[in-house]
């Protein structure tokens, strides 16, 4: 019992990450309806805004300490970050530790800005091209998009640890009545979680309960209709785009402390969340985060060394056979609508 | 000729002595020049330009006729490679048994992978047929075949190749390279004559046969009643099944056809350097192909041939120049001014090819969707004295 915890547990925070790529490449598709091959790309990004602003934090002068001397008798240099010098050593510090979430107020408007540019910039051209054309074009971006990071931060990845206070694991065996030392979690993986349902949440109640959010839906139902009530709807969906770069990108800062990123990351995640949101159904936003926590948890338990010692290797192969194997049995996805991307 | 109308046999003809004529075309530069790192007239990228032309004239056979866009198409390759070193470590090294395994093996599996792939189309298939690749990545990078067999088929990470210890029942006193019946792959003749030095390499001369060869049938296939049938299925496939016409078998033989191509093509990249692994068939290759056939031009005959021409040979010229050669180019400028230019042109060369590549690709597919071939036929439109009739300036506003 504790093991299927314990392995539920672990696919949690991969399939969280699953479930809010799709999430977002789903919504770009309802509304838009590009497939949006940048969509990892938009992760990547995300993750380095946190790799930026730990780094920011972190900047350093060299300061004369009067009180210490090296050991040829001269005042003793130290490299002390901007922010010791400016709040004190003690919140300074607390704040450099805390890099990663502070991240998260800094990658908010600059994914929505990203998301902005790009959609007024290129994918706005591509509505009316063949999909074809909008998966080459974005694939294309996405490759230029992941060389620009690698030529800045090179090629390795570059660790960025979560604040202290949460570096360390928890014992969850205890908190469920299990023996103590049984469910061993690291606290920021079930961070990332809880996190990952907190946007999920919000973003189901923005599309639920606003007034901007109804039309939004009203639209991605039928545009034409809308339009023709006089709303602007295409003002509306570039914001979603925005909104859709944004979790896409808080995603990827939230990521950093589990998984160091490196240039590729973005187009790993990406391949999984494309099959996540086509065995949850094309266009199906509660379709896209079941099967993103489905997958995650399911590649979890193929990792399982019962489950390998029987079948090697099937922890590498599980999506794709899983995501085989609905499609050709559900066409249309877990969730997916009547008459999306069916021509 | 050969069953050809008179603007495909120009066009066939020109191939063949592009072909032949390549490593002295390709070698404008003398060798002590100092423009001799643009020549691309030496065996190992030749070898690559004809090889991975035979690879997108096949896959254009299945995306550009019929637009069925399959994102793993480099698991084909990796098949094939893997088959004919088999051979190699079987039988001997003649590569007559590996090259035939290759297709083979490659075409029964896109038999399967088609089948089921093709039960859905648009974006459904470009996902399907790239869960299957990833998937025979994964099989062939930790070996799962080899671990459930017992000894090793892909050889995981190490990647396959021939060992001494291998049973090679007929190698007998043959030769320890890949040949055909004695005929030496790797052997070459080289003439020198005033500053140029031009070598003609067995293998290459092989592959572009083979090449000249998968040309000509693509030829046939495009121009025969089954390629209109596939370019029908491309313009509107619904009528095709309204009118009676079953479409299925038709993709999955312009399926099977092109991972033959495909195994074709890994065949010979073993051929060439008996030594394969399994990153040929991950899934950043497949997107390759995609872009060669993009670039060069989709669903024209000679597109593809240019674009993987040119993608080969922008990987291995414009990654080796770096900042020193640039240095040497902008040195009439004065100082300042050169460090600038250097600086600005530094990302895009050397190790940051692949943003160069990006940026080419982005580019041809917003502004030149046709790839090269529409980019020469608008400047010969410019050039030529008759009227340019453009049909695309009138259509690309549809009624709705």
């Amino acid at each position: 019992m504790d093991d299927i915890i314990l392995q539920i547990l672990n696919g949690l925070d991969k399939g969280s990450a699953y479930a809010l790529i799709a999430l977002g490449l789903t919504l770009i598709f309802g509304t838009l309806g590009v497939v949006n091959f940048a969509h990892g790309a938009l992760f990547l990004i995300g993750a380095f805004c946190s790799v930026t602003v730990s780094r920011l934090l972190s900047l350093s002068f060299e300061k004369i300490d009067g009180t210490q001397t090296d050991f040829l008798g001269n005042p003793l240099r130290v490299e002390t970050p901007y922010l010791h010098e400016w709040f004190g050593p003690e919140i300074g510090a607390s704040l450099i530790d805390w890099a990663v979430p502070i991240a998260i107020i800094f990658a908010i408007p600059f994914m929505v800005l990203v998301g902005f540019v790009m959609e007024r910039g290129l994918i706005k051209h591509f509505y009316k091209r063949p999909h074809a054309d909008q998966i080459l074009v974005t694939f294309g971006l996405a490759i230029v998009i992941g060389e620009i990071v690698k030529a800045n931060f090179g090629a390795n990845p570059i660790p960025t640890p979560a604040p202290s206070a949460y570096a360390g694991a928890m014992d969850f065996g205890v908190i469920l009545g299990f023996e103590p030392n049984t469910i061993i979690y690291p606290i920021w993986r079930f961070v990332y979680f809880l996190f990952s349902m907190v946007i999920i949440c919000a973003v189901f109640a923005f599309l639920q309960f606003t007034t901007f959010g109804m039309v939004v839906r009203a639209g991605m139902a039928d545009r034409e209709t809308v339009g023709l009530l006089g709303i602007d709807i295409d003002k509306r969906f570039t914001l979603m785009f925005g909104l859709a770069a944004a979790v896409a990108g808080l995603a990827g800062v939230m990521y950093t402390p589990i998984l160091s990123p490196n240039y590729n990351i973005g187009m790993d995640f990406l391949v999984l969340s494309f099959v996540v949101v086509v065995v949850g159904g094309m266009g199906s936003l509660p379709g896209a985060v079941l099967a993103g926590f489905m997958l995650g948890i399911l590649q979890s338990f193929a990792s399982m060394n019962e489950v390998k010692s029987i079948l090697p290797g099937i922890d590498q192969i599980i999506i794709y056979l899983v995501a085989i194997i609905i499609l050709l049995t559900r066409p249309r996805g877990l969730m997916g609508r009547k008459g999306v991307m069916e021509e | 000729m050969l069953g050809m109308n008179r603007k495909d046999t120009t066009l066939f003809i020109i191939v063949c002595l592009m072909v032949m004529l390549a490593p002295i075309l390709l070698n404008p530069f003398p060798t002590e020049s100092a423009f001799s790192q643009f020549n691309a007239g030496y065996p190992a990228l030749l070898q690559r330009f004809v090889i991975f032309g035979i690879l997108v004239i096949g896959f254009n056979i299945l995306f550009g006729l019929t637009g069925y866009l399959s994102f793993g198409h480099a698991a084909f390759l990796g098949l094939g490679s893997f088959a004919a070193v088999w051979m190699f470590k079987l039988l001997s090294y003649n590569i007559v048994p590996a090259i035939v395994l290759s297709v083979v093996v490659s075409g029964l599996f896109a038999v399967v992978i088609g089948y089921v792939s093709l039960r859905r189309s648009g974006i459904y298939f470009s996902i399907l047929t790239l869960a299957f690749a990833q998937m025979m990545y994964s099989i062939a990078y930790s070996d799962l075949v080899g671990k459930v067999l017992g000894f090793p088929i892909t050889n995981g990470e190490t990647g396959l190749q021939v060992y001494n210890n291998d049973p090679q029942f007929l190698l007998g006193d043959g030769p320890t390279t890949p040949h055909l019946f004695g005929w030496e792959m790797n052997g070459s003749f080289t003439w020198d004559i005033g500053g140029w030095s031009f070598v003609f390499h067995n293998g290459y001369y092989l592959a572009g046969l083979f090449m000249i060869a998968s040309f000509y049938i693509a030829i046939r296939i495009f121009r025969s009643p089954f390629g209109l049938i596939l370019r029908s299925i491309k313009s509107n496939q619904q009528r095709l099944n309204y009118i009676g016409v079953s479409t299925r078998p038709y993709m999955l033989t312009a399926f099977v056809i092109s991972g033959m191509y495909a195994g074709l093509a890994g065949g010979l990249l073993a051929a060439m350097d008996p030594l394969t692994g399994a990153e040929r068939m991950f899934w950043t290759a497949s997107g390759e192909i995609v872009i060669m056939s993009i670039l060069g031009g989709v669903g024209t005959l000679i597109g593809p041939i240019l674009g993987a021409g040119v993608i080969k040979y922008m990987e291995n010229i414009i990654s080796t120049i770096n900042d020193t050669v640039v240095h040497g180019w902008f040195s009439f400028m004065p100082d300042g001014l050169e460090d600038f230019v250097v600086a600005i042109v530094h990302p895009f060369i050397g190790k940051g090819w692949h943003l160069t590549l990006g940026l080419v690709f982005m580019v041809v597919v917003i502004f030149l969707p046709g790839g090269l071939v529409e980019l020469g036929q608008r400047i010969g439109a410019k050039f030529s004295r008759k009227k340019p009739t453009d049909p695309a300036s009138g259509a690309t506003t549809p009624a709705e």
